[in-house]
């Protein structure tokens, strides 16, 4: 016990004395916290809040295609500015840059007109279906396709978002215009807008919940998505220093002194594992209080704690052993301090990944999908998810704290196969 | 060596061959080192002084044969032979950020002393070693001298029995290695076997009084310095030096 006692007390205060080793472990992954969850914020906010800016050239004439703009306007989603004169990609292009617009619509020509006309044939092909006598049943020609040109930053989603939102305003003008051809067809007078409105608009109200275990109806929000995942990446980033620190002592000359006294060199790796676990946990402890009490001063949401702290401990305590355990088992198969350091960050962007916290697990496909499993930070994630989103409690997280335990371990079995196979133990 | 004398080492038989190498560096390597006893290892770069030290202290396993510290076998899983000797690797062998105190609190811990003990042997060494005013700065701040005193104060912190001393004086002045040789001279005299190997022969005249010059793997001789001279009818251990292991260069890769 004094000699784990000794080593404790020499591995803290060789990590005190390492400014940089500590920048990496507590300073960076603060910033790249705080740097995310804004951005991620400000894309919550352009959706949700602020509006995305839209240019529309309408080269049609008629009263149709001015719905269609009252239309994608009332949408919400947009702010839209027309623009006069464009003729071609080139001179959208040109005007989208002029007025910082993501996007651009082009209406056709003649296109009030083909709507008109399409929809007094479907009205026609409807009166002679009720068995009615129709005005005129004439085939009408194609109506020629919207042009919608975006800038290649916006992504994927938020493009087919955007696409699905002109689709639904032009749904509603087409369909408007072939509710007033039936209607006139019939009763042979305009269709009252009153019941023009009644029978457009939409009866159903949607009612968004929050599904959660204990019952609460909070609203997630990018900060209680990204302060849980990016304290799991800063955790992992102990690499930085822990796996360095393993390479470090094994190449130094105090190493070959250690080699000949009699103490067995797992007393030193237990230090190790137990000085970066207390670092593990002190780095989640700050990241938690900065993303309560610091967040609301940064314009961002405060992060809400899950009510089960005990829940919260032990995800965070297994997620720190796990990552502490992953930076000793690199340290000690590495050659040099480059390896370490080079295999450690690269190998957990990959396993950050896989594991979630770039992209959900259930948005990948196939092999993505089952690789998840193998990344200790999926298991984490989960964990953090179910207790910050869902309000779960440490019985919801067994399932994911089993397999985080059980990686763990194997870690540890490498380790010391790979600390008896290179005779330091 | 007198007939009967306790032995502090006992190398019978040793053979020894580097992973992945396909020449044995030792095969049947014998040798003896008497209990309080100065003994000086010398050999070109690459005759094998450093790898012999190495099987002695447990650093690497002999293939066959065995070696005996005071009677036990070292590599057999006995942490007690560990405690009877110490080790001043060439290499500054302790943590650069720490102060030489600190150094001291934990290498003192691994060598299996308790504090009171630790904190005793601590105060003296910084005194005799002349490290007592900057017994709280970090190491990393010393020169090159003040680093080798540290380096030799936890090769001692535990009074071994037999200390291991690859070259203990490189590159330090006159004055440290003045302190350094009259310090093992000291700890000699209280009974402690030196085993010390060198380039610098007339620091070793002073110090040694067995030799054995080693070449290619093998012990090519092995007495009392005096006798040595006065068999080979040479001045100094540097001639001595000279006239069995030749003036060629040596490539040691």
């Amino acid at each position: 016990m004094f000699k784990l006692r000794a080593t404790l007390v020499k591995d803290i205060r060789i990590l005190l004395r390492d400014k940089v080793g500590i920048s990496l472990m507590f300073v960076m992954p603060i910033i790249l916290v705080v740097v995310v969850t804004s951005i991620q914020n400000s894309t919550f906010q352009l959706v949700n809040k602020n509006k995305l800016p839209i240019l529309i050239c309408n080269r049609d004439t008629g009263k149709i295609s001015a719905e269609l703009i009252k239309d994608i306007g009332k949408i919400g989603m947009f702010k839209v500015s027309l623009a006069v004169g464009v003729q071609d990609e080139k001179a959208m292009s040109d005007a989208m840059h002029g007025k910082d617009a993501m996007l651009g619509v082009i209406i056709p020509a003649n296109f009030s007109l083909k709507v008109s006309a399409k929809s007094k044939s479907i009205a026609g092909k409807a009166m002679t279906s009720f068995g009615l006598q129709a005005d005129s049943v004439k085939k009408a020609g194609d109506i020629d396709p919207l042009t919608i040109y975006y800038n290649p930053v916006l992504q994927e989603s938020l493009r087919l978002s955007v696409e699905g939102g002109v689709r639904s305003a032009l749904q509603l003008v087409e369909s408007r215009e072939t509710l007033r051809s039936l209607y006139f067809s019939i009763n042979e007078k305009q269709l009252p807008e009153e019941l023009e409105n009644e029978m457009l608009n939409n009866k159903t109200a949607i009612n968004e919940i929050p599904v959660s275990k204990d019952g609460t109806r909070t609203t997630p929000n990018a900060t209680q998505h990204n302060v849980p995942a990016w304290t799991i990446f800063a955790m992992f980033f102990v690499i930085m220093s822990l796996g360095g620190s393993v390479v470090r002592e094994k190449v130094s000359g105090s190493f070959i002194r250690l080699k000949t006294l009699p103490t067995n060199y797992l007393v030193g790796i237990l230090s190790k594992q137990i000085t970066y676990l207390g670092v593990t946990i002190l780095q989640a402890a700050v990241i938690f209080s900065l993303g309560i009490w610091m967040f609301p001063h940064m314009g961002l949401s405060a992060l809400n704690l899950p009510s089960d702290w005990l829940a919260l401990f032990i995800v965070t305590l297994v997620c720190g052993w796990c990552a502490v355990s992953y930076a000793i088992c690199v340290g000690v198969f590495a050659g040099t301090q480059e390896q370490a350091n080079g295999f450690g960050a690269v190998s957990i962007v990959i396993l950050a990944c896989i594991g979630g916290l770039m992209v959900p697990s259930f948005a990948m496909q196939g092999f993505f999908k089952s690789a998840a499993n193998i990344s200790p930070m999926h298991w984490c994630l989960q964990a953090y998810y179910t207790l910050f989103l869902e309000g779960g409690k440490l019985k919801d997280i067994i399932n994911n704290i089993v397999p985080l335990f059980i990686i763990t371990i194997v870690l540890q079995l490498i380790t010391i196969l790979g600390l008896k196979r290179k005779n330091l133990i | 060596m007198a007939i009967n004398q306790p032995l502090a080492i006992e190398i019978e038989n040793i053979g020894f061959r580097y992973p992945g190498s396909s020449g044995t560096f030792f095969s049947k390597l014998n040798l003896k080192v008497a209990k309080g006893e100065r003994f000086g290892l010398f050999g070109p770069n690459g005759a094998g002084k450093t790898t012999l030290i190495s099987l002695m202290t447990g650093l690497l396993s002999a293939d066959e044969g065995h070696i005996k510290l005071l009677g036990r076998e070292i590599g057999k899983q006995d942490n007690e032979v560990n405690k009877l000797f110490g080790f001043v690797p060439q290499d500054f062998s302790f943590y650069q950020e720490l102060s030489p105190v600190e150094n001291l609190e934990f290498f003192g811990a691994w060598s299996g002393l308790d504090k009171k003990m630790i904190r005793k042997r601590t105060d003296e060494l910084l005194q005799i070693l002349g490290l007592e005013e900057v017994r709280d700065k970090q190491v990393q701040k010393f020169s090159g001298g003040m680093k080798r005193r540290v380096n030799l104060a936890i090769g001692v912190i535990q009074e071994p029995e037999i200390l291991f001393l690859d070259e203990p004086t490189v590159g330090v002045d006159v004055q440290t290695r003045h302190a350094i040789i009259n310090y093992l001279l000291e700890l000699n005299k209280n009974g402690t076997t030196l085993i010390y190997t060198s380039h610098q022969l007339s620091e070793a005249e002073g110090l040694c009084q067995q030799v054995a010059l080693i070449d290619d793997g093998k012990i090519i001789a092995h007495n009392s310095l005096n006798e040595l001279l006065k068999d080979y009818k040479e001045d100094s251990l540097e001639h001595l030096f000279l006239n069995l292991t030749g003036k060629d260069y040596r490539n040691d890769v």
